[in-house]
């Protein structure tokens, strides 16, 4: 039963996310293509640090190292750039798997220190050795082009995200069922037990980080040839705060709060500045003398995420995921008592 | 790989030079180290923070009239409050929490201050007034300036009235006693509580001074103390990250070493010196986790 649920509940959501672009314009397809990007990043953000237990601030910088693989390559090298997507994937991914070797030796707030350094150099590195990244300037792409007659190069990067984001989520899913996912799991709750049951952390850890970059590699790749262009300042350390960030928000660990998180990473730094514009407004209703701040200066957007997050972690820990599954066992619970014929208090127990 | 120029004149300007922006790594790192032994918390919002009261003391001496000292010494009264009032108002709800809800906690905090900054006083960049004369210092011929001198003497005081601070009164006292063992020193007495937010405090008056001291280097802006907060972050992990001497010892030398690299190193121009300090910091992570001078945690299997 619950099995049958939760594949209609996917099959509604591909049927939904197929039909969207029909009724939206370029802009707001464009922006929604982007939401698919981060939602690979953040599959792979889940996979270290939700099941994994491994913080990274640091996930921007592989991002980064996809979009680099596909601007050189097909730039410079005149590689099709739907083949550098998955190149940029395992460049990434291979640098997160060395990484987590240094890794393996750093736990809680140190591992979150090397990869803090992590985004903030990669930046930098990509500035000095201006002769492969074009430095400050970056690189530009050709503009996407659709492939296919009768479809739009927007509506076509929306589908191809898409598409690609499904067969990972899926992929994501059959990698952390069975022994892996058991593994990762057992690191995050209790590294010394983990041992003493005998995983390997030098096998799952180096694994995990690898997976997780290719992740985000492959959503790099996305990002360059949608925005078509890549300089060292479209990966700013504010890009991997904000993937964490819209991980928590979604839900950590949860696979669906993913998407969740991807909309709060696109959408929140766009439109938050536009919250206290309304808040200042009814506040000057009431007749309090606030208007000195200016709500669309820079600034307020980040202001406004900020409280949000903190607003988050301090009443709904488990994000926005966690939220729906609470509420989906209150109703559960109403029906229950609605309905008498059910045995009282063992049905919704399970779902906890 | 060595620079075509070389006089020893030019190398001791490079030396002051080195020693004054350790220094203020140095006390940013110092301010890290005090929370982490406090409360176990390492504060990714230091640097905004610093960077925060920095933007106060800007806009004191710019639109009310102060001079330098007055808004030096104002300002460390109001990050005193200010790092405080963060301690009793946001960190105390998440005590007790993991190192991720702790690190996001102080991550939010680090967007709002940014975001703070940039929203009250704009993004762009601004000149900061340097309290000691463009004037050099001549020691021998070779020509010192005297903001690097200041910089570094500032921070030493500084560093100094902190050490004594701790060794010498009553507070500093139940603050170490509090650090070492919550427990028995709130039964003996001590207002524990109380002894976390003056920790905060006093780590936020510390990046007060460091941001105010850096600032005239390197122009204000709401990222300015980014970049410095990576290298307190090695200074502070080169020096184990609870030992405050550590800590010190850790920022000058790091300091002095990436500036002597960047100088004299051609392969290391100014874009690597902060990959190099972020090679330091994993190096130093990996060959060596306790720091120069911390203790080695042994975990019992």
């Amino acid at each position: 039963m619950r099995i049958a649920g939760r594949a209609g509940g996917y099959a509604a959501l591909l049927v939904a996310i197929a039909v969207l672009p029909l009724f939206l314009g370029t802009f707001r397809t464009t922006q929604l293509t982007y939401v698919g990007a981060f939602a690979i990043a953040l599959i792979g953000l889940n996979i270290l640090t939700g099941h994994a237990g491994q913080i990274s601030l640091g996930h921007g910088a592989f991002m980064a190292l996809g979009a680099y693989t596909t601007a050189i390559l097909s730039v410079n090298h005149g590689v099709n750039d739907l083949l550098t997507i998955p190149l940029g994937g395992i460049v990434a991914g291979l640098a997160g798997f060395l990484f987590g070797f240094p890794a393996l030796r750093l736990a809680g707030v140190y591992l979150a220190l090397a990869t803090f350094g992590l985004a903030i150099v990669v930046p930098s590195l990509a500035k000095r050795f201006d002769e492969f990244t074009g430095g400050t300037a970056g690189i530009l792409l050709d503009l996407p082009t659709s492939p296919i007659g009768g479809l739009t190069p927007e509506r076509w990067l929306y589908y191809l995200t898409w598409a690609i984001a499904a067969v990972l989520f899926l992929c994501a899913i059959l990698f952390l069922r069975g022994k892996t996912g058991r593994a990762l799991r057992a690191i995050r709750e209790n590294e010394l037990a983990a041992v003493s049951s005998g995983v390997s952390l030098a096998r799952y850890k180096t694994l995990a980080f690898g997976v997780s970059a290719f992740y985000a590699g492959i959503a790099g790749s996305i990002y360059a040839i949608l925005s078509f262009i890549v300089n060292p300042g479209a990966f700013p350390i504010d890009l991997s705060i904000l993937l964490l960030v819209g991980l928590v928000i979604g839900g950590v660990g949860s696979m669906l709060g993913v998407l969740g998180g991807a909309a709060f990473v696109e959408f929140v730094p766009l439109e938050a500045g536009n919250v206290p514009a309304k808040v200042i407004d009814a506040l000057q209703r009431v007749g309090l003398p606030v208007s000195d701040l200016d709500p669309t200066t820079a600034g307020v957007p980040s202001v406004v995420y900020g409280i949000i997050l903190l607003l988050v972690i301090a009443l709904a820990p488990q994000g926005v995921a966690g939220l729906a599954r609470r509420l989906g066992a209150a109703t559960r619970r109403f029906y229950s008592r609605l309905i008498p014929t059910n045995k009282p208090g063992t049905p919704s127990r399970r779902e906890a | 790989m060595v620079a075509v120029t070389f006089t020893w004149g030019e190398f001791f300007q490079q030396v002051v030079f080195g020693l004054a922006i350790g220094a203020v790594y140095a006390s940013l790192a110092l301010a890290l180290v005090l929370i982490f032994r406090t409360t176990h918390v390492l504060n990714f919002a230091q640097g905004e923070m610093a960077m925060f009261t920095t933007f106060i003391a800007w806009s004191l001496i710019t639109n009310h009239g102060f001079s330098f000292w007055p808004a030096f010494f104002v300002t460390i009264g109001i990050a005193f409050l200010l790092g405080a009032g963060v301690e009793r108002i946001v960190i105390r709800r998440f005590e007790g929490g993991s190192h991720l809800t702790m690190i996001l906690v102080t991550i939010g905090l680090f967007v709002i201050f940014n975001g703070g900054a940039a929203w009250i006083w704009s993004p762009e960049q601004k000149d900061f007034p340097s309290p000691f004369s463009a004037e050099p210092y001549s020691v021998g011929g070779v020509a010192i300036a005297r903001q690097h001198v200041g910089i570094l003497v500032v921070t030493l005081i500084s560093v100094t009235v902190l050490w004594a601070f701790f060794r010498f009164t009553k507070a500093g006292l139940g603050m170490r006693a509090a650090a070492i063992g919550p427990e028995p020193s709130r039964l003996l007495g001590v207002r524990v509580p109380w002894m976390y937010a003056v920790g905060w405090g006093l780590a936020a008056a510390l990046g007060a001074i460091s941001g105010i001291m850096v600032a005239p280097e390197l122009f204000l802006t709401p990222t300015m103390m980014q970049v410095v907060l990576i290298y307190a972050f090695v200074a502070a992990v080169l020096g184990g990250i609870e030992s405050p001497v550590g800590a010190v010892v850790g920022g000058l030398l790091l300091g002095l070493g990436t500036t002597l690299v960047s100088r004299y190193v051609d392969f290391v121009s100014s874009e690597l010196e902060l990959p190099f300090a972020f090679a330091i910091l994993v190096l130093v992570l990996i060959v060596r986790p306790a720091g120069l001078f911390g203790r080695v945690t042994v975990r019992r299997v």
